[in-house]
């Protein structure tokens, strides 16, 4: 009996290193995000509370925990409270797989990339049932909208994934990583990045694809109804999706935590400090199309999901696999 | 072995509990919650029997892809209020039908459970050959090789259903005014001014 005390307590120490350090980082993120929206468009942003407005998200935080949450009269209460914990939950629930560096990984798990897979496209039931639960028109169409979105742009982000997987040979995170030791992905297989990129953000509402909470047509979509904590927890599972987003990216196709040529004075930087760079060179790619780019129209929206990204990458899908098989590149599985 | 079955007696309560909500419950977008907290514990359940692709594939499959569909309509149609005219003894048709088909389901499910010859201790892992290839490896191996047919044909099933589907709802609307990038952007001053001479009190028509 005591062993197991013993690893449980072992196991909810190392998830307690990592949830925390996920939760402050999107708290830095979310800055960023508004420090780079501010700066594009000649402003300043947020840059009071703290040393250059580092603390405006806790602040915001704070505020959030002493708000009233109020609970519509005529919402379905349960669901109503569980849609943004269900968010919350699933978004943190991913990072256990994210290799940091080649030891530093909560679970290192043979299935991986399905792993997360499976776990974004369970995101969009938080957004199903808050925009339900509410009982009101904007939440209503929002979700509607989020969850024809996010389905069909998952359709695209899984047959780029197929990809990269031809590629590697594995569903394992780590040995994606270890396999593009010679050669990023991001270089054989650009226009897959590109699409992923793209794919990624309307995986998660990110403009110009934030149609579920377009202002100027729903109020803030999914969102209208929830206020105070439950706001907030929206916010932090919509954040650490897009980090997610982020880092998955930079998995696939950046080379994780390996570091940009393999030569003295570069690989002295620590395997966790390459990964997050990538991460913040991505997100920073995000915040910039935040602030630069207008919102699509919904029918553009589905166009582009359907019948510009789908078909592209099978037909590029049907030329790795082809390159691959004709130049003897397959990868070798160990049987 | 402990912690084992303690997750597994739990992963198997929530899958039962949650099954009979899915058809006791009144609410129809209750019982398509449960259907999905089932979906979800089943998955556990074969990655705890180690099959963790097949766990991971109902996750996508079923509750990322179908179950939304299944959110979708049953939010669309009201269902509830049909559901409540047969409670109240409304004559439907869709009884016997639906009865005859479970009653066939069951047969079924009884001749093939009856018939399988169960090994004794399929549970426990020492017993199983595992080498070193991953199951998804091992499941690959098979399908595209002895089951390749089955496995093309599975899949050309589902191409066909899926046509079929499109056509049979595809209706071509008359007068919807359809944007083409392409003349957009090939839009040049001298094909799109025109310069018009207005003779006073008379007007000019724009657009037809």
């Amino acid at each position: 009996m005591m062993e197991y005390v013993q690893i449980l307590g072992n196991e909810a120490y190392k998830i307690l290193f990592l949830i925390v350090p996920v939760l402050v980082s999107v708290a830095m993120i979310v800055w960023l995000d508004r420090r780079v929206w501010g700066l594009v468009q000649k402003r300043k942003g947020p840059n009071v509370v703290g040393p250059f407005g580092l603390l405006q998200t806790l602040a915001d935080a704070l505020k959030y925990i002493f708000k009233e949450i109020i609970i519509p009269a005529s919402a379905n209460k349960v669901v109503f409270i569980l849609a943004p914990i269900v968010t919350m939950t699933l978004a943190l629930v991913a990072w256990a797989v994210i290799p940091m560096s080649e030891e530093l990984v909560l679970s290192d798990i043979n299935v991986g990339v399905l792993y997360l897979f499976a776990v974004s496209s369970l995101g969009v039931y938080g957004i199903i049932m808050g925009g339900w639960a509410s009982n009101s028109k904007y939440p209503f169409l929002g979700a509607i909208r989020s969850a024809a979105q996010m389905v069909s742009y998952e359709v695209s982000i899984g047959i780029i994934i197929i990809n990269v997987l031809l590629c590697v040979g594995s569903l394992n995170l780590k040995d994606i990583v270890l396999a593009q030791q010679e050669l990023w992905y991001v270089i054989p297989l650009f226009p897959m990045f590109v699409i992923f990129f793209i794919s990624a953000l309307a995986e998660t509402n990110r403009p110009p694809f934030d149609l579920p909470e377009a202002e100027a047509e729903l109020v803030a979509g999914y969102q209208t109804e929830y206020s105070g904590m439950m706001y907030a927890m929206f916010w932090l599972g919509e954040y650490a999706n897009i980090l997610l987003m982020c880092a998955m990216g930079s998995i696939l196709f950046l080379g994780g935590w390996l570091p940009i040529i393999d030569i003295y004075p570069i690989n002295l930087i620590p395997a966790p400090a390459w990964m997050i760079l990538k991460i913040l060179f991505l997100f920073f790619l995000f915040a910039l199309i935040k602030a630069i780019v207008p919102r699509y129209r919904y029918d553009q929206l589905m166009r582009l999901g359907w019948k510009i990204f789908l078909p592209f990458s099978l037909v590029y899908l049907v030329l790795t696999a082809s390159f691959l098989f004709y130049f003897d590149k397959l990868p070798k599985g160990n049987f | 072995m402990l912690a084992h079955s303690v997750f597994f007696y739990f992963f198997s309560v929530i899958a039962i509990f949650s099954s009979l909500m899915v058809i006791t419950s009144r609410s129809t977008i209750n019982s398509v919650f449960f259907l999905i907290l089932d979906f979800i514990s089943v998955g556990c359940l074969f990655i705890m029997v180690g099959a963790e692709f097949l766990g991971m594939i109902i996750l996508i499959v079923y509750v990322g892809a179908v179950a939304v569909l299944f959110l979708f309509v049953v939010m669309m149609l009201n269902v509830a209020e049909q559901k409540q005219s047969w409670f109240i003894g409304k004559k439907s048709n869709h009884i016997p039908i639906g009865l005859i088909v479970s009653v066939l389901i069951l047969l079924e499910l009884l001749v093939v459970v009856g018939g399988w010859k169960f090994k004794s201790d399929v549970m426990s892992i020492s017993n199983l050959n595992l080498s070193d290839i991953s199951n998804t490896h091992q499941l690959g191996l098979v399908m595209y090789t002895d089951y390749i047919l089955y496995f093309q044909l599975a899949g050309v099933i589902l191409l066909l259903s899926m046509i079929g589907a499109i056509l049979l709802t595809f209706r071509q609307r008359k007068g919807v005014k359809k944007q083409s990038y392409f003349n957009q952007i090939s839009r040049t001053p001298s094909s799109s001014i025109e310069l018009k001479d207005i003779e006073s009190n008379k007007g000019v028509k724009i657009d037809d």
